[in-house]
């Protein structure tokens, strides 16, 4: 285990019931995905020191921060800690300049206005260093807020529904520069969200939360695939998600093709180029199966699969399956009717069927 | 118009402001951001100079003035002389009539601060003292300035307690107050006008500053 590896483990009754455990290594980003009440922000709250669990445990590497058996409690403004909250909760009578150097007080002055300078031109605000937040755009503010939390160089980067006050537009921007600025940074990240959009764009490993329980926990790809956690379903539903690799881009019909573990999808060009690195999310209401490869089809992905799971919801009404291709898993919802007409089994062969106008393409920086 | 009464006045308004915004500002800080057992009783007894008659306070301040009380007794032993119809006196029975009309606007000031604000302070780095003087105090601001201000104007007017406590000894303990109800004993209406009219003026000023300064201070934070 890495020297610099954030671990926590959290068990309260109170106020909200959490009982986790789990790492995150320098590199990684975290999700902790969950509905409103699962606990956690709380979470988030408890690495940073700002709430007291009645068990638990915070550590980077050998540096403790929590031991509540033995009573250690490190205060907030000792711990490593950047938070971007939700609120972005910055100073009113401070400009995005000071919000900077307050953050960066302990270094001497001299180095202090270039790592000021660098900072704020990381979040594009070199231009706009000398405005309160009052005199600032909601984007704009949550810049000067990831600013100020990199400021004191951070053990751990802690982001609580980083994304959820901006419109979309902004909000796909400060996505890519989180993305970018994650890259160069190399500590654990902890992102608190509930948007699926959010894990796809952004996280590396996912937990995900029912009521301060961890129902899952590992790697995206492998925590979106499991046929049973209706983990997403009440929000974009539950879809495998998927790196891919741009092979080809064909401008003429529009399409691009992606190179997966698994096989080739078929995605619609966008803006996409030939060699970059995308996330693919393959919602699983629009995975289709079939048991021989139909003919005069309008839609371009057919991939050969084998089922690996069934899991049919209580009612028996509808079930998820869950099916590898290749080297990589995807998830299918289909009726109740379907598994028995198929005879949908695990070690089952057939046809997973996709539009390509399904694939939700990301690009990855 | 009487200048031993308007000096005894600002000498004793300033004095209380030195020793109670310091305690204000640590007292409104502790109430506005911990929460501890006991907390409603503190709040409550902040608050009982404000309803209590300011007679009853001064026969209760002036009995524990008095040789018979150890407060008193200790002061009488260290200083050699009494407490009662005094300055230092009257300056203890000023700072406690106006301890509400210093820490509780403090403490609404410190309460209109967002806990996220303070906590994202800590999260910066700031140990808890450049948490106050960086964050709390700069946003407090205007809610310091009219403290101060009130209490200062209270200060002046303050009539009951000044008279229980202090007497009515010229340069001593005779305020303006005091001294505008002996003129007024005297028939001396000229003077009584006068003094009241600077007294009518100092409580005018002191609103129309702290409107001005927290429309300001309101502006530059948006």
């Amino acid at each position: 285990m890495d020297e610099r590896t954030l671990a926590v483990a959290i068990h309260q009754a109170t106020p909200v019931p959490i009982d986790v455990t789990f790492t995150c290594r320098p590199g990684e980003v975290l999700g902790l995905y969950g509905p409103s009440g699962s606990g956690k922000t709380t979470i988030l709250r408890t690495i940073a020191g700002l709430h007291m669990p009645a068990h638990g445990r915070v550590s980077v590497g050998d540096d403790v921060w929590l031991d509540a058996g033995t009573g250690l409690v490190r205060a907030t403004h000792r711990r490593r800690v950047g938070f971007v909250f939700q609120d972005y909760a910055l100073f009113p009578h401070l400009t995005a300049i000071e919000h900077v150097r307050i953050a960066l007080d302990p270094l001497p002055a001299r180095d202090r206005d270039g790592r000021v300078a660098h900072l704020l031109a990381a979040v594009q605000l070199a231009d706009k260093g000398r405005r309160r937040p009052a005199e600032l755009s909601g984007g704009e503010r949550q810049r000067v807020a990831i600013a100020r939390a990199l400021a004191r160089d951070p053990a751990v980067l802690l982001l609580d529904e980083p994304f959820s006050a901006v419109d979309r537009v902004v909000r796909r921007r400060v996505q890519d520069l989180l993305a970018t600025i994650q890259q160069s940074l190399d500590v654990p990240v902890v992102l608190v969200t509930h948007d699926v959009d959010d894990i796809v764009r952004f996280a590396s490993h996912l937990l995900v939360l029912d009521r301060g329980r961890a129902l899952a926990c590992g790697p995206v790809r492998e925590v979106t695939t499991r046929a049973d956690l209706a983990w997403a379903g009440e929000g974009a539903g539950a879809g495998a998600v998927i790196d891919a690799r741009v092979t080809d881009v064909d401008h003429a019909r529009g399409l691009a093709t992606l190179a997966f573990e698994g096989g080739l999808f078929v995605a619609p060009a966008a803006t996409l180029s030939a060699g970059c690195r995308v996330r693919v999310r393959v919602p699983a209401r629009d995975v289709i199966l079939a048991t021989d490869v139909p003919a005069g089809l309008s839609l371009h992905n057919v991939l050969p699969a084998t089922v690996t799971a069934v899991t049919p919801d209580a009612a028996r009404r509808q079930a998820s399956v869950q099916l590898a291709v290749g080297g990589e898993r995807l998830l299918a919802e289909i009726t109740g009717d379907a598994v028995d007409r198929l005879s949908v089994q695990p070690g089952r062969r057939l046809y997973a069927l996709i539009k390509s106008v399904s694939l939700q393409v990301r690009p990855l920086t | 118009m009487d200048w031993q009464a308007l000096s005894v006045s600002i000498r004793l308004g300033v004095g209380t402001l030195v020793v109670l915004l310091p305690v204000g500002l640590a007292a409104g800080h502790v109430l506005a951001t911990r929460r501890f057992r006991g907390r409603a009783i503190a709040e409550a007894l902040v608050a009982v100079p404000l309803l209590l008659p300011p007679t009853v306070l001064g026969y209760y301040l002036l009995t524990s003035f008095g040789a018979r009380s150890p407060f008193g007794a200790a002061f009488e032993h260290l200083v050699g002389h009494t407490l009662a119809f005094s300055f230092p006196g009257l300056l203890v029975a000023s700072v406690i009539a106006n301890i509400p009309f210093v820490v509780q606007p403090i403490q609404r000031g410190f309460e209109a601060i967002p806990p996220g604000v303070r906590e994202a302070a800590a999260c910066c780095g700031l140990t808890p003292w450049r948490r106050f003087l960086r964050i709390d105090l700069p946003l407090a601001w205007p809610a310091v300035v009219t403290a101060a201000i009130l209490a200062f104007a209270h200060t002046l007017g303050e009539f009951g307690v000044v008279l229980m406590v202090g007497g009515n000894i010229p340069g001593e303990t005779r305020t303006m107050s005091i001294a505008i109800y002996d003129r007024m004993q005297a028939f001396d209406d000229r003077a009584a006008g006068l003094m009241a009219a600077v007294l009518l003026t100092v409580a005018v000023a002191a609103l129309a500053t702290t409107t001005a300064l927290s429309r300001r201070i309101g502006r530059r934070h948006g």
